[in-house]
């Protein structure tokens, strides 16, 4: 459904994307993981036909984005970064005039508008000037003007962002539902959300595709080992070699405070009871032991560097 | 069914209205408009009066010249003023609300995103014009005057009005800030209006009569003066023509960026 081979976009020197190419599948739902610059949005631009990449192509639906951009328009719908919201018009004119230049006829458009405001939770604010709706509500507006003309791909440039837990629930499932009948691209720099929804997960650095893999051995390949983070009331010299003395514990660190000591440990071997017996044992008053969980940061540093995972590469702490 | 432009014209027109804008710059276009032909007539009526005394007979004043003239330059001044705050919106906001990205990734083509901003400025426009044929209206009750100039004067202010429409349509491309965008357009026209002051200046030679033929003075004034050339009409036309063309290519060239 979405071929995008050997792209590259270069703004002046600045390379924003480097010859990337991947393909995604009729029904699929893929998200696009990466920091913010990593390329995501221009990636998306470039497939909507917003914008032309340098090299490279970008087709939909067999259609090449530079080539038959009207057949690529009708094919998509976009939520950008920003809701592309005119502020002074209600909710159903809005609504109404996104559905006629994307060609509706205003019978289909009146029932079609129906369903997507009951979807997307409008129905009770559609008859509300959007400049006085909430950030949740602008960003369900924008969600429903990419999902109005029914498109078979669906664009979603971060759809999650500025929305309450709960919204945030609502929208994950809104978007899980349309899968199999939409193929759809979202971008996302939270790795849980990347999990929640998507059958692929595309991770781009720096104009790169680091990875393209499923959530599942993503996580296998990440979660090599696991992190405890530890702190204690009292210090106590010493106690950083003692931890690494620990069966299951690779490398120890010392956190951001003095007291606080961070703990690498083999995979699936959950050691929490020992070094809290160990704490325990040495009189230093434990305040908190917690399992870290794994964030985007430290996949990027696994995915951009694998070899720093190999315990025999890594510094134990050597403290005086 | 709506084709793009006019949905495109439906929802300008609708923003336009929900906006105070509109209603701000009708008043002062109307009030400024509504006071210069108040002291127009007042002056006009006294210079008959002098000329009654003087003569001591009632004089038969042409009111086209002494009056309709006038009023039409100083209507065409207001316009320099006016027009660029009614059309700094139309490009610019939608950059700067990022609904451009709507509007690109939409099935509808540049052309019509443009014909359709033009034109719904243009109706505007139109309709504020026509609210000043008032004055000539409630004057025809009082006095006799040729309504041939006074036709042509409306055609020229509306043509006048169109090419700086087209001006301000291709400043606000150019620019996300509505202010820039505002100025930019004023500087246009006022640039188009002073190269007609230079070839007065520079006199009867080719050069001279280019400049007079770029700037929109003469064309202007020979329309008010009641004499219909094509070339006049033609050169409002080619100038909205231009403009829209330079908007669009502006527009077009947004995602080469």
């Amino acid at each position: 459904m979405i071929e995008v081979q050997q792209v590259t976009k270069r703004y002046g020197k600045f390379t924003a994307l480097d010859d990337i190419s991947f393909s995604i599948g009729k029904g699929e739902i893929v998200a696009f993981l990466g920091p913010n610059g990593a390329g995501k949005t221009t990636t998306m631009r470039i497939i909507t036909g917003f914008m032309p990449p340098t090299a490279g192509t970008a087709r939909i639906a067999g259609y090449d984005c530079l080539e038959s951009p009207m057949e690529v328009k009708r094919h998509i719908g976009y939520l950008p970064e920003t809701p592309p919201l005119y502020l002074e018009l209600t909710v159903e004119e809005y609504l109404t005039f996104v559905g006629r230049i994307k060609g509706l006829h205003p019978e289909p458009l009146t029932s079609r508008m129906k369903t997507i405001m009951e979807q997307t939770g409008l129905s009770e604010v559609q008859g509300r000037v959007i400049g006085h709706l909430s950030r949740g509500y602008r960003q369900r507006v924008g969600l429903a003007q990419a999902l109005l003309h029914n498109p078979p791909v669906l664009i979603l440039d971060e759809p999650t962002t500025g929305l309450d837990p709960n919204q945030i629930i609502e929208i994950r499932d809104l978007i899980k539902s349309l899968a199999g009948s939409h193929t759809i691209i979202l971008s996302t720099h939270l790795l849980a959300e990347a999990t929640a929804i998507c059958q692929r997960v595309i991770i781009i650095h720096k104009g790169k595709i680091v990875a393209v893999d499923t959530p599942e051995h993503l996580s296998a390949r990440l979660q090599q080992s696991e992190t405890l983070s530890l702190t204690i009331k009292r210090s106590y010299a010493g106690l950083a070699e003692e931890l690494g003395r620990l069966p299951g514990v690779l490398t120890v660190t010392t956190g951001p405070s003095h007291n606080t000591y961070i703990l690498e440990t083999k995979m699936g071997v959950d050691i929490r009871d020992e070094v809290t017996k160990f704490i325990v044992s040495r009189e230093v008053g434990l305040l908190e032991i917690k399992a870290q969980p794994l964030t985007l940061e430290d996949a990027f540093k696994v995915l951009t560097k694998e070899t720093s995972l190999n315990p025999a590469e890594s510094h134990p702490l050597q403290e005086k | 069914m709506l084709n793009p432009v006019q949905t495109i014209i439906a929802k300008e027109l609708r923003s336009y209205f929900v906006s105070p804008v509109v209603y701000v710059i009708g008043a002062i276009f109307l009030a400024m408009v509504g006071l210069l032909a108040y002291s127009t007539v007042a002056s006009a009526s006294n210079q008959a009066l002098r000329l009654m005394q003087i003569q001591n007979t009632y004089a038969q004043l042409n009111l086209n010249e002494l009056l309709f003239r006038p009023l039409f330059r100083s209507m065409n001044l207001i316009l320099i003023i006016v027009i660029p705050l009614l059309t700094m919106r139309l490009f610019a906001e939608e950059r700067k609300l990022r609904t451009f990205e709507l509007l690109l990734t939409s099935p509808i083509g540049v052309n019509e995103i443009v014909s359709g901003k033009y034109m719904s400025v243009l109706i505007i426009y139109s309709g504020m014009l026509s609210l000043t044929a008032l004055i000539p209206l409630t004057l025809a009750a009082y006095a006799t005057f040729d309504w041939r100039p006074i036709y042509l004067g409306y055609v020229a202010l509306l043509l006048q009005g169109g090419l700086m429409l087209g001006i301000g349509l291709f400043a606000s491309a150019l620019t996300e800030n509505q202010i820039i965008a505002a100025f930019l357009s004023f500087g246009m026209i006022l640039a188009l209006w002073m190269v007609g002051a230079l070839s007065t200046a520079i006199g009867d030679t080719s050069l001279g009569h280019l400049l007079s033929y770029i700037s929109f003075t003469e064309h202007f004034e020979r329309l008010i003066r009641g004499l219909l050339n094509l070339k006049d009409i033609l050169y409002y036309l080619s100038g909205m023509a231009l403009m829209w063309f330079a908007a669009h290519q502006v527009v077009d060239s947004y995602r080469w960026k």
